[in-house]
């Protein structure tokens, strides 16, 4: 009988829950790429910045703006005049990183908090203008290179990043909460009474997951390609085929954690307590690398760690699938898939 | 075939609970013959939905010999299946699927069924077919669920407390839905712990309590076990009054077969209420005790779990009193 099929009808419906439900639609599609386009912005490489500092008005300020405005070369420096009573409270609120005090006899005191490195970095400039201004010739030649290529702004690291954590949200979210849902509105059981095949269903969920993983991606992608000129070095089919193992092996994580949870709190305390150590972890905001070695094992055993990685090295690096560490990324994602696959379905409770 | 669409031996089912051993079903046996409707009649905490879901093959016996149409659930699980429909004490349907999707959806797992558009009409939901199940009120929710136990178009049919809940409109409609499979025959095992709506839906009825069958026949019979048609209800006028009188004064009154102390008042069980009212007008006239009301009416189902059972139905407040533990347990688990 074509016109009834359990796998059809199970998948139908499910796509259709999801798209009716704008709120939905607005929390899978619309926070990561408002989240995407606020740090792209806000971290976005704007040039060579001015060093601000501050400048101590008692009566010498004019020489020293003088001396370092006559110099040719070296970064762009930008005063600000202050009372020498606010020096203190400006260093010590983090208003200003340096505060610079010019003395009648010629000689020049820096007012700083030497911990914070943005204000040694301050100092080193203004020291600088000022001892050339001043004559010093420095013995070495040295030049500066800015790093070229694809990848270097932060805004094109980030969206894999976002990528990758929609991917597992989608997969804890999207059928560990929906199957719990289902148990708690005693669907699950009402479905147990039919002569339903429970492969039908699982396979419906699975097939509906990796359905929406194609707009998930497509949304993200887009807002780094067409608004931050990410490149995509590597093959987009590569990065689909990391989408797809990712999303496998984040639905069975899902899948084993809704196996036995029969409230909305556990199964949400679940699924956060899962997330937590991958969000501070796995290297989605910053590279995972700078986590020091001994947690490393633990930091590269977390799925999402190797699906932010794969996908970085395929898209801003060009790696291809037959790279060693593509090949150990895949192989670690079906681990967690398989292991929670097998896990899930063994305990889980069909009631 | 067999004439029994349900054949239950010594059914008993154990959860093991906190402090524990809890017994939801003690050796429960019954037969439900094929075309009948049979009603499962008890409060709440019975084992009544226990049972239920033992005879739908979703939850496993401790011990007892289960057949459903003719096939047990360990040799013929698909088979059985595909011949029975079930609705359960509130499914939560997804909100955003329409009436019409979930017919489609449920058809789509028998092999063999009816028009989804067919499910509705029997339950008179055809005009509600587009529309999302979170606009529905709670009687439609509830035909839904009927229509999406028919869809498979089942030999047996099994409605757990269908009505409780609804409105009295929404029970009166889902009751003329339910007569509607009686007149093509279905054999339909509905749960409830109404009095009234076993009365007028059920050719037999158990009643269960405790997780046992303590009685079983039709309404009609049940009732004739008593012994009397009628009840004789009364109230004394001040209520210190009521309080010293001895339910069994009356019993010796003329056709009286018992009495009882009921609420503020007292109900009496009459062969012959004219021969009976008089003589009760009498005694309390000779004993200064004017009546404050007085009323007669037909034996019910109810009366006839009290003279089993010393309690009522629905008599929430004694229940938890005696046994809350318990009951709460098995509420708990009868819905999980």
């Amino acid at each position: 009988m074509s016109r009834y099929h359990p796998l059809r009808s199970l998948y139908l419906s499910r796509i259709r829950e999801f798209y009716r439900q704008p709120a939905r639609l607005f929390w899978v599609y619309g926070f990561p790429t408002v989240l995407a386009i606020g740090l792209g912005i806000a971290f976005r490489n704007k040039g060579e910045q001015p060093i601000k500092v501050d400048l101590i008005a008692n009566g010498s300020e004019s020489r020293v703006e003088k001396i370092v405005a006559a110099r040719a070369t070296g970064p762009k420096i930008e005063f600000k005049q202050i009372a020498p009573e606010q020096v203190d409270s400006r260093l010590r609120l983090g208003r200003t990183p340096l505060a610079v005090e010019g003395r009648p006899d010629g000689s020049v005191v820096y007012h700083l908090d030497s911990s914070r490195p943005e204000a040694q970095a301050a100092r080193a400039a203004v020291d600088d203008a000022i001892q050339r201004a001043a004559g010093r010739v420095d013995p070495v030649s040295v030049s500066d290179v800015k790093p070229v290529g694809p990848g270097s702004e932060y805004v094109h690291f980030l969206i894999p990043g976002l990528i990758g954590q929609n991917t597992m949200g989608g997969g804890l979210w999207g059928v560990g909460f929906l199957i719990v849902n289902f148990r708690i509105g005693k669907l699950l059981k009402r479905f147990m009474a039919t002569p339903m095949p429970r492969r039908d269903f699982l396979l419906a969920i699975l097939g509906a997951r990796l359905t929406f993983l194609v707009p998930d991606v497509a949304v993200l992608l887009a807002v780094g390609v067409f608004l931050f000129q990410m490149p995509i070095v590597g093959s987009l089919w590569l990065v689909m085929l990391i989408e797809v193992v990712g999303a496998l092996a984040f639905a069975g994580i899902g899948l084993l954690i809704a196996s036995r949870a029969d409230t909305t709190e556990a199964v949400s305390g679940l699924i956060n307590l899962v997330m937590l150590p991958m969000w501070i972890f796995s290297g989605l905001f910053f590279s995972a690398e700078t986590f020091p070695a001994a947690i490393q094992p633990f930091v590269q055993a977390l799925p999402l760690t190797q699906l932010l990685n794969a996908l970085r090295r395929v898209m801003l690096e060009g790696a291809t699938l037959f790279d060693t560490d593509i090949l150990i990324s895949l192989g670690v994602l079906a681990l967690w898939g398989g292991v929670s696959f097998f896990l899930a379905l063994r305990s889980f409770k069909w009631s | 075939m067999t004439l029994n669409a349900i054949r239950v031996e010594n059914l008993r089912k154990e959860y093991s609970g906190r402090d524990g051993v809890v017994v939801a079903v003690d050796g429960l046996s019954l037969e439900v013959r094929v075309g009948e409707c049979f009603g499962l009649l008890g409060p709440n905490g019975a084992g009544k939905t226990t049972t239920v879901e033992i005879l739908e093959g979703i939850n496993q016996p401790t011990s007892g010999e289960v057949e459903v149409l003719g096939r047990s659930w360990a040799r013929d699980e698909r088979a059985i299946r595909e011949r029975i429909g079930v609705t359960l004490q509130e499914t939560r349907f997804p909100e955003k699927s329409t009436v019409a999707e979930l017919a489609d959806l449920f058809r789509s797992f028998y092999r063999e069924g009816l028009e989804p558009q067919e499910a509705l009409r029997r339950v008179s939901l055809e005009s509600k077919s587009e529309a999302f199940v979170e606009t529905l009120s709670g009687g439609q929710r509830q035909r839904l669920a009927v229509a999406i136990a028919l869809v498979g178009d089942p030999e047996l049919l099994f409605l757990d407390e269908p009505t409780t809940g609804l409105d009295p409109q929404s029970r009166r409609q889902l009751w003329d839905v339910i007569l509607g499979l009686k007149e093509q025959n279905k054999t339909t095992v509905l749960t409830t712990h109404y009095m009234d709506e076993a009365e007028r839906l059920c050719d037999r009825v158990a009643i269960v309590d405790q997780g046992k069958v303590i009685a079983l026949g039709s309404p009609a019979e049940l009732i004739a076990k008593i012994g009397g048609e009628h009840i004789v209800e009364f109230a004394l006028i001040g209520k210190d009054g009521a309080e010293a009188v001895d339910p069994s004064d009356f019993a010796a009154l003329p056709t009286v077969l018992s009495a009882r102390a009921e609420g503020d008042g007292f109900a009496l069980t009459v062969e012959q209420p004219h021969l009976a009212i008089p003589a009760l007008l009498d005694h309390l006239e000779r004993t200064s005790r004017p009546p404050a009301r007085l009323t007669t009416r037909q034996v019910s189902l109810e009366d006839v779990f009290v003279s089993l059972t010393g309690r009522h139905l629905r008599d929430e407040d004694a229940e938890n009193s005696r046994e809350s533990g318990r009951k709460s347990r098995r509420r708990g688990r009868g819905r999980g």
